[in-house]
């Protein structure tokens, strides 16, 4: 596993995404094979399952250091990362070892069919051999928390450079359904694809946001295509083999979640693949997304949450028909296929077309995003007619133009550390509004400001606790803070009776006063009008 | 009481003088010269000898007495003695004895030995003034000689590509440190003019540092290929260093343990690399005075003070305004880590 960590170091470690590519290029090139593929596997999110719960290991982490367990638990959020601290509180190895990172899964994986007393066993003896930067990675495969901060695009560049393959097939060839138990290295990879796996999505197109100089920039307005950007999951439907299956764009395999997509097959053609929003629906507009939400959680969805909350999709593109792949087709052609096929579907099926939207200037274009929020959409997509449906996130051809966001002026009341890389920093914010001559919490925030101010807020924050739960700081209500987010919704989880959606810290109003802050009536009004 | 916790620092009534204060008084006690410690403005300073030059350079015009480490000196009612801390060249910890009673005040310190800092040495005392910078248990240092290797192949490996490598490290003490584990075949070493100014001071005073050469602004860097550049760490993203391309980045600090911060610093390459005692240091050093109460002052004062106690020493902790408290303070502008 040492060659595997040592890639995950110098990854974890530099910015240049260059070096970051070569160095995954040599790893595809010369590392055993069966690490080649659990490497694609771990870089693509198919980690393998947690073999021992987290409590354990803290336990026998603190009991092998030699340290009281409540001295480990208050380093854990000061280093930020479980997996790390106990790397870091461990004696040092007393032995060495080279095995390679499908040994190692192997091993953990087999920890799930023993009893606890050879588990402990096994773990503490694995740690007694490997060095700190190992072990932390060892850690995170047994806690199931493995992540890498590269993107899917430049995995599969590094896998281009190493292989000589074209980057979009590869990228075609890694969605889907499989993992190292269902496939090899050769068969995902190397060999002829197959095109064996049904369910297999295409890898989606992704949309660049407009900056503030809005479309004017991009050309004649004739050349594009407009629709509504809704408020949902992004989801491709596929109809192939008898069947049907629902991907997220996180790719993840949401059919049984959403069963009455199912009747999709009742009203389409075997081999179609339409790309589209997935939202809960009201029989005529989306519903807010909070409602939306109550369905992503769940694998069974109880009958009365499927009548509250019924989920449609609102296509805009076409990528498969009669089994063939229409992504190299113009998109103003791949849009008309899909009107066609989806004009003839009944009012109750699961599924409509995402209105096209008419403009004949870019001006016309910015009066109808300013009516957005009416049509619950959170604002405007814009496509190159002429376009092919790209792979990942390509400059040029998909922009978003989203509604500026809706903003309240909030006082900061309590601050909470960071994790991993915003460890040691107070980063999570808790902020109210004014009610009276109280201060009435209605949101949490974690981003939006600069590391520069994080630090001094975090200086201001030490001096100025009032009180402490457990991790929590109540600090003195001095400063405001412009909120900004998506949505208001009711919430009776709250104790201000609204939920926000993403909510972040837009600006540090170093000019208000907190009795310049907004109110809980301000809040209220804002439910009225866009809850 | 020996020594007492007062809004100025900590002061002895027996020989009416402060101890590193914080505000200006008419005498001030010092461990050593970084900023936090020894502050402008006393009238009268009391240092090592080896600690002058460099308090010297930074206070200007003052007035400064010295003594030798272990050279016990009579203050009113009070014994005084300087001890070798380990921390940087001239650092020291302070011993006060009135009366046969004995307290120590560490200062800042460091008990692993490095190639220019007179070693740590313990002393026993009734009460013992603890810095805890460090006082976690994820915090161990590897041994010297393994962080030089560590530092001279990434220079190696980068000068091989026709790469400078940017070492950032706190100019007084760290970078000098740095400078001591270098190997100068493998090519020039370039400082920045903050690092330089210490350099010359503690080369002024004997002590052995490989050659450097000052960057000023007419250096062609084309004509210094694959150098190491040692500079403050606020100069590594800075225009100043920009001449120097393509480069590698790297910073040596105790802080770059931690994930989180090598990440947050963006840097290429961390080097766990501190002026001050890890967690076994912090325990060996404690245990070894002897002390029955120990005042914790700056660093993880919580925590360390727990974990004290339930070891069965008397522990309290002492609000000071030492830095080193917080990791970015300490990491961003102090001379700490």
């Amino acid at each position: 596993m040492k060659r595997f960590t040592a890639l995950y170091a110098t990854l974890d470690q530099t910015t240049k995404t260059s070096v970051k590519t070569s160095e995954m290029a040599g790893y595809f090139v010369d590392a055993p094979v069966e690490d080649r593929l659990w490497t694609v596997a771990l870089f693509s999110g198919r980690r393998p399952r947690r073999a021992i719960t987290t409590t354990k290991l803290r336990e026998w982490a603190a009991e092998r250091a030699d340290i009281p367990l409540w001295l480990f638990e208050e380093s854990y959020p000061i280093v930020g990362d479980l997996a790390e601290t106990i790397a870091l509180v461990l004696p040092p190895a007393t032995r060495d070892q080279d095995e390679s990172l499908s040994t190692w899964i192997g091993r953990l994986r087999a920890l799930d069919r023993q009893d606890e007393e050879s588990r402990k066993a096994a773990v503490l003896e694995a740690w007694d051999q490997m060095g700190a930067q190992e072990r932390m990675v060892f850690n995170k495969l047994l806690t199931g928390g493995f992540r890498i901060g590269v993107s899917r695009k430049l995995m599969t560049r590094a896998l281009a450079q190493a292989t000589g393959r074209d980057e979009a097939e590869l990228a075609h060839r890694l969605m889907g359904d499989w993992t190292p138990d269902t496939t090899t290295w050769e068969a995902l990879i190397e060999a002829p694809d197959s095109g064996a796996d049904l369910s297999r999505p295409y890898p989606f197109c992704l949309a660049y946001g407009l900056d503030d100089d809005g479309p004017e920039t991009l050309g004649e307005p004739k050349d594009w295509l407009a629709e509504w950007k809704w408020d949902g999951i992004r989801g491709q439907l596929i109809l192939r083999g008898g069947e049907h299956f629902v991907w997220s764009r996180g790719e993840e395999l949401m059919t049984d979640r959403f069963p009455e997509l199912a009747r999709a097959r009742d009203f389409l053609p075997d081999g179609t693949v339409i790309d589209g929003e997935i939202v809960a629906w009201d029989g005529t507009a989306p519903l807010p997304f909070n409602a939306l939400q109550k369905r992503i959680g769940r694998k069974t969805v109880p009958k009365k949450l499927l009548k509250d909350a019924p989920v449609i999709v609102l296509a805009y593109d076409l990528l498969e028909e009669n089994g063939e792949d229409l992504r190299e087709v113009p998109f103003a052609e791949r849009r008309a296929r899909l009107d066609a096929i989806l004009g003839t579907l009944p009012e109750d099926a699961p599924l409509r077309a995402s209105s096209v939207l008419p403009f004949k200037s870019w001006k016309t274009l910015a009066d109808l995003r300013s009516t957005a929020r009416e049509e619950r959409a959170e604002g405007l997509m814009i496509k190159r007619a002429s376009s092919p449906y790209h792979t990942g996130r390509k400059k040029g051809d998909w922009w978003k133009w989203k509604l500026d966001p809706l903003t309240i002026d909030a006082v900061m009341i309590y601050a909470q550390q960071g994790h991993g890389r915003r460890a040691n920093l107070f980063t999570d914010f808790t902020f109210a509004v004014r009610d009276g001559n109280e201060l009435v919490p209605f949101t949490k925030a974690y981003s939006g400001l600069t590391d520069a101010e994080f630090r001094k807020i975090t200086a201001w924050v030490r001096k100025n606790t009032m009180q402490r739960f457990g991790p929590v700081r109540q600090v003195r209500a001095e400063h405001v803070f412009e909120i900004a987010f998506e949505g208001i919704a009711e919430s009776t989880r709250h104790k201000s009776g609204v939920s926000l959606r993403f909510p972040r810290m837009k600006r540090w109003r170093h000019d208000k006063p907190v009795n310049e802050a907004n109110t809980i009536e301000d809040l209220r009004e804002m439910l009225a009008q866009y809850g | 009481m020996v020594l007492e916790f007062k809004p100025h620092g900590i002061y002895c009534p027996a020989g009416d003088f402060f101890i590193d204060p914080w505000k200006p008084v008419d005498r001030a006690l010092i461990t050593h010269g970084h900023a936090d410690h020894a502050r402008p403005g006393h009238q009268r300073y009391l240092s090592t000898v080896s600690a002058a030059p460099v308090m010297r350079h930074r206070l200007g015009e003052i007035t400064l007495e010295t003594v030798h480490y272990g050279e016990a000196k009579q203050i009113g009612d009070a014994t005084v003695s300087f001890h070798p801390a380990g921390h940087v060249p001239g650092s020291a910890q302070i011993r006060v004895e009135v009366k046969g009673e004995v307290w120590v005040v560490s200062g800042d310190y460091k008990t692993e030995p490095d190639r220019l800092s007179e070693p740590f040495e313990p002393v026993r005392c009734h009460s013992f003034i603890s810095e805890c910078t460090f006082g976690l248990p994820v915090f161990t240092w590897a041994q010297e000689d393994i962080v030089a290797k560590e530092i001279n192949g990434w220079w190696a490996a980068n000068a091989a590509k026709g790469m400078f490598s940017l070492l950032g490290a706190y100019s007084l003490g760290k970078a000098q440190r740095v400078l001591s584990l270098l190997d100068p075949s493998i090519g020039p070493i370039l400082t920045h003019g903050a690092v330089e100014n210490t350099n010359a001071v503690l080369r002024a005073q004997g002590l052995a540092l490989p050659d450097t050469l000052h960057v000023t602004p007419d250096l062609d860097p084309k004509a210094h290929p694959g150098a190491m550049v040692l500079a403050p760490p606020g100069a590594l993203g800075s225009t100043w260093a920009r001449r120097f391309r393509p480069n590698s980045t790297g910073f040596a600090s105790g802080w770059m343990r931690l994930r989180g911060v090598r990440r947050r610093r963006a840097v290429d390459r961390g080097f766990v690399m501190s002026d001050h005692a890890d967690w076994p240091g912090l325990n060996a050093a404690i245990r070894e005075t002897n002390a029955e109460n120990i005042y914790v002052t700056h660093g993880y004062t919580d925590i360390f003070a727990r974990w004290l106690k339930e070891s069965g020493l008397n522990t309290e902790i002492i609000p000071t305004e030492f830095t080193g408290e917080t990791l970015d303070a300490a990491t961003d502008d102090g001379d700490a880590a």
